[in-house]
Order: C-alpha cells, then sequence, then structure tokens
C-alpha cells in the first residue's frame, strides 16, 4: 500500500533524473543505434533472394522495431547497484521504509517518455516504410504488447538486479554484465533474427532467457507469428519473468547481510 | 570473487539509552563508532549479539522502524545531486507518508531555522557543503523521526556552519524529545550536545557515563591560567602545581583538583594577578590521552604476552 501510494512520487523524481541526465540518454541512445547500422549489411544480403523468409522490407521491419523495442526496455540497474554498494550511496536507500528495488525499477521506468523522443520517430519512419505484411494486424497480438514490453523490461531489469547483487560478494560484478550482455547480442535476435539461425541452432534461443527480451516483442509487434504461438511465447517469457525475479530478490537479499555500509 | 579476512569491529560493546538522551560515541578512528551506529541504524547485520532500537531488531528494517529513525551522515547524502533538494523533500514526503499540511509547515518550520531561503529549490550540486548540510537535515527530519543517528555531522564545515547545526540539532532533540546518538571527531560537537558519552576503542566499550566524569577520572588536574605584572618567584610558581606554559606575563600550570583553592590563594597572596581562569583540560588533549593509555594497556598486555610465549617457548629446554 505504502509502495503503490509512493510510486508517483519515485516516477515523478525518476522522470527529473532522467530530464537532467539528457545528454547521457542520448548517448546511450546513439550506443543503441547497432540494429540500423546492421540494416544495409542485411539489406545486402537479400538483395538477391529472401533469406530464411527475410526479405528485404521483412529486415527493415524487423532492425527499426529492434530499435525502438530497445528504447523501450532498456536496463542498467547493475552500474547503479555496483557503485552504490561499493560507495556506500545504497546505504540511504536501505534507511528508507520502501524496498530499494522500487528505485532502481521507477527510475528505468521514469525514463521512457525521454527514450520516446528518440524511439517515436523511428517507429513513425518503420510504419510508414514497412510492408503491411510485416505489421501486426490481429488484435490478440496487440493485446500482448504491453504484457509482453513489461516482461521484456522485467526479464533485463531483474537480470541486472542479480548482478548487481553480486557485486556484494565480488570486487567487480560488473564483468558479469559483459556475459549477460555477450549472450544478448548473439542469441536475443539483437543482431541477427533467430529466424536467420541455422535449423540446429534455432532451439537454443528459446531455451535462454535474452530472446524473451528482444526478439519476441519484435516478433509479435511485426506479426511474425500467430496469436496461440505468441501467447505460448509470453508465457514461457513471464516464466522466465519468475525465474529471474526470484533469483534477483534472493541474491539481494542473501547479498545485503554482507553489506559494509562503507564511508560515511 | 572476493577475499575476506575476519575482523572484529565491535565486540562486547554493551549499553542501553533510554528516549530523549544525547549520546556521543567516541574513539580513535577504527574504533567501531561508526560500526556501532550503522548496526543500530540496521544497515550492518551483527554477526553475534543482540540489538534492539525502540523495540525493532534494527537490521530487519521493517518499515514501522524506518519510520521512526534516521541516519544523518557528513559524508554521504541522500540529496540527488543533480536535482533540487526540494525533489528530495517531496519523494521524503511520500515514503513517509506525512500530510501535505505537516510537511509545508514541517519544512517551513525547519528551513527557516536553518535559514534556507530558496536554496532547496537550487540543483544540490550548486550549493555549498554548508549548505547541503542543512538540507540534508530537512530531508532527514521531515517524518520526524524519534530517534536521530549521526555520524560526522559537522565534517568540514566552517566554525559558525558547526555552530549552527548543533543549535539546530539541540533544539530538535528539546522540542521533540528526540534521542540522539553521535558520533563526532569534534569535540565541541560532543561538548555541546552529548552529557552521556560511550568511548569504544578497539571495539570494545572502555567507558560509558557523563562527559564530566570522564574528563575528571582521565585528567583530574584542572588547568588554572594566570595573568601576573611584576617580580616572580619561581619557587612559589613550581610549588604550585605542573607548569604547562610560561610566556613573560602568562603562566598555565596544572593542578590537581583538591589543591586548587590552596593554589589560587596563594597564588594571589604572592603574585600581583591581573587575571585568573579555572578550566578543565581541553577535551581534544583529554580524549588523546584517553586513547594512548588505550593503546599502551593494548601493546603491555601484548608484550606480556610475548614474553609469556617466549617463556614458554624455553621450557621444554631447560
Amino acid at each position: 500500500m505504502r509502495t503503490l501510494r509512493t510510486l508517483p512520487a519515485l516516477f515523478s523524481l525518476g522522470f527529473a533524473s532522467a530530464t537532467a541526465y539528457r545528454a547521457e540518454f542520448v548517448v546511450w541512445a546513439l550506443t543503441s543505434t547497432l540494429p540500423l547500422i546492421m540494416l544495409p549489411l542485411w539489406h545486402a544480403v537479400a538483395a538477391e533472394a529472401p533469406l530464411a523468409g527475410f526479405s528485404e522490407s521483412r529486415f527493415t521491419a524487423y532492425f527499426l522495431t529492434g530499435f525502438v523495442v530497445r528504447q523501450l526496455v532498456g536496463n542498467w540497474a547493475s552500474w547503479t547497484i555496483n557503485f552504490e554498494v561499493k560507495s556506500g550511496a545504497l546505504s540511504q536507500r536501505l534507511l528508507r521504509p520502501i524496498h530499494p528495488l522500487w528505485f532502481y525499477a521507477t527510475e528505468s521506468l521514469a525514463s521512457i517518455p525521454l527514450r520516446s523522443v528518440l524511439a517515436l520517430p523511428v517507429a513513425i519512419v518503420a510504419i510508414a516504410l514497412a510492408d503491411p505484411t510485416h505489421v501486426a494486424r490481429d488484435p490478440l497480438h496487440w493485446a500482448m504488447v504491453l504484457p509482453a514490453v513489461l516482461g521484456a523490461w522485467a526479464i533485463g531489469f531483474f537480470a541486472h538486479v542479480a548482478i548487481g547483487a553480486l557485486s556484494l560478494w565480488m570486487h567487480q560484478s560488473i564483468k558479469v554484465v559483459d556475459l549477460w550482455y555477450a549472450g544478448f547480442f548473439v542469441l536475443s535476435g539483437y543482431l541477427i533474427p533467430i529466424a536467420v539461425f541455422p535449423a540446429w541452432l534455432q532451439p537454443l534461443p528459446r531455451w535462454l532467457p535474452f530472446e524473451y527480451v528482444h526478439g519476441f516483442p519484435i516478433d509479435l509487434l511485426t506479426g511474425a507469428m500467430s496469436p496461440a504461438r505468441a501467447l505460448e511465447r509470453l508465457g514461457a517469457q513471464w516464466t522466465w519473468v519468475a525465474i529471474l525475479g526470484l533469483l534477483a530478490l534472493g541474491l539481494w537479499h542473501r547479498g545485503l547481510r554482507r553489506y559494509g555500509a562503507f564511508g560515511g | 570473487m572476493r577475499e575476506r579476512e575476519l575482523v572484529r569491529a565491535v565486540d562486547g560493546v554493551s549499553f542501553a539509552i533510554a528516549p530523549g538522551e544525547r549520546v556521543g560515541f567516541l574513539g580513535p578512528n577504527g574504533a567501531g563508532k561508526t560500526t556501532t551506529l550503522k548496526m543500530l541504524a540496521g544497515l550492518l547485520y551483527p554477526s553475534a549479539g543482540r540489538v534492539r532500537v525502540a523495540g525493532h531488531v534494527p537490521q530487519r528494517r521493517e518499515a514501522a522502524y524506518l519510520d521512526q529513525i534516521m541516519l544523518v551522515m557528513g559524508q554521504k547524502q541522500q540529496l540527488v545531486w543533480d536535482l533540487p533538494p526540494a525533489d528530495t523533500f517531496e519523494l521524503n514526503r511520500a515514503v513517509y507518508r506525512v500530510s501535505r499540511a505537516d510537511f509545508t509547515a514541517r519544512v517551513g518550520e525547519l528551513s527557516e531555522l536553518l535559514e534556507l531561503g530558496d536554496l532547496v529549490k537550487k540543483p544540490t550540486r550548486e550549493l555549498s557543503l554548508g549548505e547541503r548540510m542543512k538540507c540534508e537535515l530537512v530531508a532527514a527530519l521531515i517524518h520526524r523521526p524519534k530517534v536521530l543517528f549521526l555520524d560526522e555531522p559537522t565534517i568540514g564545515l566552517d566554525v559558525s556552519t558547526q555552530v549552527k547545526v548543533r543549535e539546530f540539532i539541540r533544539d530538535y532533540n528539546a522540542r521533540h524529545g528526540a534521542t540522539l546518538v553521535l558520533t563526532s571527531h569534534y569535540m565541541d560537537d560532543v561538548a555541546a550536545l552529548c552529557p552521556r558519552v560511550i568511548v569504544i576503542d578497539q571495539g570494545r566499550l572502555t567507558f560509558d557515563g557523563a562527559l564530566d566524569a570522564l574528563v575528571r577520572e582521565v585528567r583530574p588536574e584542572k588547568r588554572l591560567t594566570l595573568r601576573l605584572r611584576g617580580a616572580i618567584d619561581e619557587e612559589v610558581l613550581r610549588s604550585l602545581g605542573a607548569l604547562i606554559e610560561r610566556t613573560e606575563e602568562r603562566v598555565v600550570l596544572q593542578v590537581p583538583q583538591d589543591a586548587l583553592s590552596a593554589a589560587v590563594s596563594r597564588a594571589l597572596a604572592a603574585f600581583d594577578v591581573l587575571d585568573l581562569t579555572v578550566e578543565a583540560a581541553p577535551l581534544e588533549e583529554v580524549m588523546s590521552e584517553l586513547f594512548a593509555r588505550g593503546r599502551a594497556a593494548r601493546e603491555g598486555r601484548a608484550d606480556a604476552a610475548d614474553a609469556a610465549d617466549a617463556a614458554d617457548a624455553k621450557e621444554p629446554s631447560e
């Protein structure tokens, strides 16, 4: 109850912070333009003939949608937690009668409006350029967009919290983020759509969380699968949210027993 | 993985503090004062022992406990660096469920006491250290905590701001009956705020009682300062007490408490006295003597242990 009533103030502070750090957000957004850079490469590959069902126009729809998804579900809590554990700044969050993870979560979610300023024009271009066959038309698809985007954000968030909480055991848990991103770049469909993976490799991403952060919301928005299949994947996505959520909370609460509250 | 070495930061520290008391933790650097304070505030988990504050086990950090306390750290801030302090005040209003009317009244009152004016609307990064500390205090007191932990609250502040902050904290205790637990390297903070002190050295409690009693115990002598004119009989002067300082017309003597009145009478009779003051030894000096004694006692124990080990080692060959 207290948390619910505090959320507007947390969002308001998060939005004010995001606005104060807008220059950093622009830089971050520029670093997430890799899918746009990949686009001409894939166009060249698909120029002669479609690759695994991907024509040039489908690649366009896929990577522009990917850019938008990335803006909506980006997370950085592991860096913040690492810094706050090392510097002792976490103490100030622990002193308040509200779970610290709400601070990190609202900080990330409250920056979405700002990141949408960059995402929105790309989304408009994507819709204008896209072949209508690559935009979801079934209302069932659209009904699943919000839970799927939220699920994608939540997987990323809990993964970051889990990695951040490792800093209570390790000197530099931030190195573990590199592992997460290595998996993300290769197995989420961020650089290479999973549909163009060799057949023998295609089942692998289905058993890992990465695809549910990126490829799945894109497939949903571009109508690349049946509503029944989408619902099945939404279920798998939220199973990952639950697994990573439990892992993150477990690591966090066990880790806090080791917190040194340095400085001060 | 991180290499860990187990160090007992605090060991066998046992005390009780009554509601509304003002208590100072004293000790040399690394003595365990801040560790104790952080345990009381629920930031650190004690590996053994029992801590209860306001009927709660601090490390559980229950909302009902956190609603009643606050820890203000001179070197750590809760204000968001790039946003105005007013934004943090507003967040704390929501987090601690303070009504709008109470919030407005409290922030108004605290800001007036600390002469903050429009500073709270400027980004925190543009404020001076003293201004930031004052805003920290406002942010910390919006929910009117019953127990206030203060870790070096005046560190780095100029003298006049230190005085202001001390007066403010004292006033908060008087108005609201809040319990104050303070650590500070500035003895003036302790002298001004804490009738009771707890001395922690090497993680152990070495004194718990009134500050005056501590001073009397460590340095029972008083400082007798005389401003003299005319000829001075050196023999009489030396018979009054131990000579600490001597200039042409100013003399500082250290005199045992029970010999003080006799020494003053003799001084007035023997010399042409322009001015005379009697003071306790400066608190800094008392504390450094106390900590030096603690070090000496430990070294003595270590030497004795080494000697015993050496004796044990020799025994079989004899």
